[in-house]
């Protein structure tokens, strides 16, 4: 993209708004140009971080696509009461009727007391907190079950992998780290019995010295494939990539990193959801509350295959994704700790609530959450 | 001396004072002009309009009552942690740690409140407990980097960053482990203090009180500072250290006392950040209110008072950073290039002070 060509254009559509603002009262020129829809985004970092923001920038940019749809960004709003102003200068300057909480922290206070002070607008957060006992009616969540897609990685890592040895940096020992852990292990076990992950915790969602200290620890450690869950996967994928050891990625498509060790990623689809949200109001309809899925209803995706993935692994990855459509489960009990201790008792459903509360390391991950 | 008419040299006074006051003011503000000036350069180039952007700064900042209100409850955190980077650099240092006092004192004022909240403590009492625990943990903090300068001649530049680390450490180490709400499944954070025990908002308004505490205690501390022997004393200090000390001034405990009232100033901060916005101590109390700070104090030339309108332009800055990047489609870092212009034009223009004529007293200039 020329610099200057852009730069000449948009100097005239801005100088036009300028004049315009001049001209008239902000809500004037709202008005103007209202769409049905006027959806309103918050992100907790940059919109080109690789990873979960950028996961959800991607599919805000399909929704700009939809008929009558305005879409309204603000990136790198710390989860602070920052991040209620930025909500409510959208809703009272912009008119936003459904507003995107995309980060953890924003629920609770900031989304919460929002909707009780906007009954009007609508809020969805992005992870699976709202309470349908305690929580306002016009908020709720949304979630995607990326385990699935990194049981994906796991069965096309597992038959990539020369040493057996599957590397995974991870920010935070919480529930939907260690299940996307766990599930690396048992997608690679599926196809490769003498799989192993190992596991090194950061302690922060983002430390980029920290991550690549680990992925180069790990690539040490004999680990011929690499993969991560934190915020921003970039640090990751580019070390392993120099390192010369393959990779999968997390959250959005880290492929362009990686052009020689790529062999697939964990992705999320938030747009089956966002274009559903866009789609119901615009017909004037209610909003769901809460809604969570995973392969089944198109939530999740794995990256395109890069270079690094082998032919059976490419193979047995799309047969593991069918798998995981007709809902297959993952966690087929009963399952160990790597501490000896049975954890999981029996086979549970995808999405059982029970998997939510995970506090564990399956045997064959070796790492510690303490 | 031979002694003097008391006429004379008043009157002297007065007009020094008020051509310093006026360099004081004069300088600040050209170089703000400047920084504008070279932030307009920087959008020309990236095509977008600086008429436009000055236009949203002012309406996302002051321009409707919900911005007013947008812009003080930003500037809260700001003045307080300004002026804890204010205080010590009176005395001579540059501390920078202000980051790490907020958080342990944040984090701290949680920690005492889960004992006093389940044991049924009233709100009366809940509440100052938790503040003076904030400040003086967040004092005690930042008296050691005051200690360690003096006493083992430690920077404390240095110090205080690393000791920012330490500080987040220990607070992820027991929001994690010890003291983790196990109801905060996946973002750890200690047990929520509860509606009753929050401090509010200043009626009629969404600004918490920390916006009151930080205007008078930059008051307080203005007066401290100027109209006070121990004021006096820690000027003098920062001036000169070793003629301090050959005055017979207790050096060490005026640079322990400056720095543990910056930390006190940023533990309060982490105090409101607990007790009117998070309601617990996680993660999101390190949101670097304590490194804007430093911006704020260097704006206002470690002015306790210069403070406030300093940070209430930086919170205009950040209320408005919003609006700006949905209606010019410009990225949030479009706000941190102008915060870094200022800061840099602004040191810069530090080096013009005692240079413009007009600003100096006309029979020799006492200043260097």
């Amino acid at each position: 993209m020329s610099i200057h060509g852009v730069s000449r254009r948009t100097l005239l559509k801005a100088g036009a708004a300028g004049l315009a603002s001049t001209a008239l009262p902000l809500g004037a020129i709202r008005s103007a140009q209202a769409a049905d829809v006027i959806v309103g985004a918050v992100y907790v970092g940059p919109r080109d971080d690789f990873g979960w923001n950028q996961a959800h920038a991607v599919a805000m940019e399909i929704l700009k696509g939809v008929d009558n749809v305005e879409v309204i960004e603000e990136e790198n709003v710390p989860e602070t009461d920052a991040v209620s102003k930025s909500m409510e200068s959208m809703i009272n300057l912009d008119g936003a009727n459904l507003i995107l909480a995309t980060s953890f922290g924003y629920y609770n206070p900031f989304v919460i007391d929002l909707a009780k002070k906007y009954p009007d607008v609508q809020f969805r957060h992005a992870a699976p907190l709202w309470n349908a006992e305690t929580d306002p009616k016009n908020a709720g969540s949304y979630f995607c079950y990326l385990n699935q897609a990194h049981y994906v990685d796991g069965v096309a890592a597992g038959l990539s992998t020369k040493t057996n040895k599957i590397g995974f940096v991870a920010a935070k020992p919480i529930p939907t780290v260690l299940s996307n852990i766990n599930s690396v292990l048992l997608g690679a076990r599926t196809v490769n019995p003498e799989a192993t992950v190992q596991v090194i915790f950061t302690g922060e969602w983002s430390m980029p010295v920290r991550e690549a200290e680990a992925a180069n620890a790990l690539a040490d450690a004999g680990c011929d494939v690499l993969t991560c869950h934190v915020d921003g996967p970039k640090v990751v994928i580019e070390t392993a990539e120099a390192r010369g050891v393959k990779s999968c990625g997390h959250n959005a498509s880290q492929a362009p990193l990686a052009p020689n060790g790529f062999i697939t990623g964990a992705e999320y689809k938030w747009e089956t959801i966002y274009t559903m949200y866009a789609d119901l109001l615009a017909a004037g309809e209610e909003l769901p509350n809460f809604v969570a899925g995973g392969y089944h209803n198109d939530m999740v995706r794995n990256t395109p295959y890069g270079a690094g993935a082998t032919p059976e692994a490419v193979k047995a990855a799309d047969a593991a994704i069918e798998a995981l459509k007709a809902e297959e489960p993952i966690y087929v009990g009963p399952l160990k700790d790597n501490k000896g201790n049975v954890v999981i008792d029996k086979t549970y459903d995808n999405y059982d609530p029970f998997l939510d509360g995970m506090n564990y390391l399956l045997e064959g991950v070796s790492g510690s959450i303490t | 001396m031979t002694a003097v008419t008391t006429d004379t040299p008043v009157r002297l006074t007065d007009s020094t004072k008020l051509r310093a006051w006026a360099e004081a003011v004069a300088i600040p503000l050209g170089a703000l002009v400047v920084s504008a000036l070279i932030f307009s350069i920087f959008l020309i180039f990236l095509g977008k309009s600086p008429v436009d952007y000055f236009q949203l700064l002012w309406k996302g900042g002051f321009g409707t009552s919900f911005s007013i209100q947008n812009t003080l409850q930003r500037a809260a955190p700001l003045i307080l942690c300004g002026l804890a980077f204010a205080i010590p650099a009176q005395i001579g240092l540059t501390m920078i740690g202000a980051e790490g006092a907020l958080v342990l004192g944040g984090f701290s004022a949680a920690a005492i409140a889960i004992p006093l909240v389940t044991g049924g403590v009233p709100v009366v009492l809940t509440m100052p407990i938790m503040a003076i625990c904030a400040m003086v943990v967040g004092g005690a903090w930042i008296a050691i980097v005051g200690w360690l300068r003096h006493a083992r001649g430690v920077n404390e530049t240095i110090s205080s960053l690393l000791m920012t680390y330490i500080a987040i450490a220990i607070m992820n180490f027991f929001v994690e482990g010890a003291l983790r709400d196990p109801g905060s499944a996946n973002k750890p954070s200690t047990m929520p203090i509860g509606k009753d025990y929050m401090v509010g908002y200043i009626p009629a308004t969404d600004i918490h009180w920390g916006l009151v505490a930080g205007i008078v205690l930059a008051i307080a501390l203005q007066i401290v500072m100027t109209r006070t022997t121990f004021g006096f004393a820690a000027r003098v200090t920062g001036g000169n250290a070793r003629a301090a000390l050959a005055q017979g001034l207790p050096v060490g405990r005026l640079i322990v006392a400056c720095t543990a009232i910056a930390g006190a100033c940023a533990g309060l901060a982490g105090y409101y950040e607990v007790a009117a916005i998070h309601g617990q101590a996680n993660a999101s109390l390190v949101a670097g209110y304590g490194f804007t700070g430093i911006l704020v104090s260097f704006l206002a030339r470690h002015n306790p008072i210069m403070i406030l309108p300093v940070a209430v332009m930086f919170g205009a800055i950040e209320a408005s950073g919003g609006l700006i990047q949905r209606r010019m489609d410009m990225p949030d870092a479009t706000a941190l290039v102008l915060q870094g212009i200022i800061f840099v034009v602004l040191l810069t223009s530090e080096t013009l002070y005692g240079r413009f004529a007009i600003f100096q007293q006309k029979a020799g200039a006492e200043r260097t």
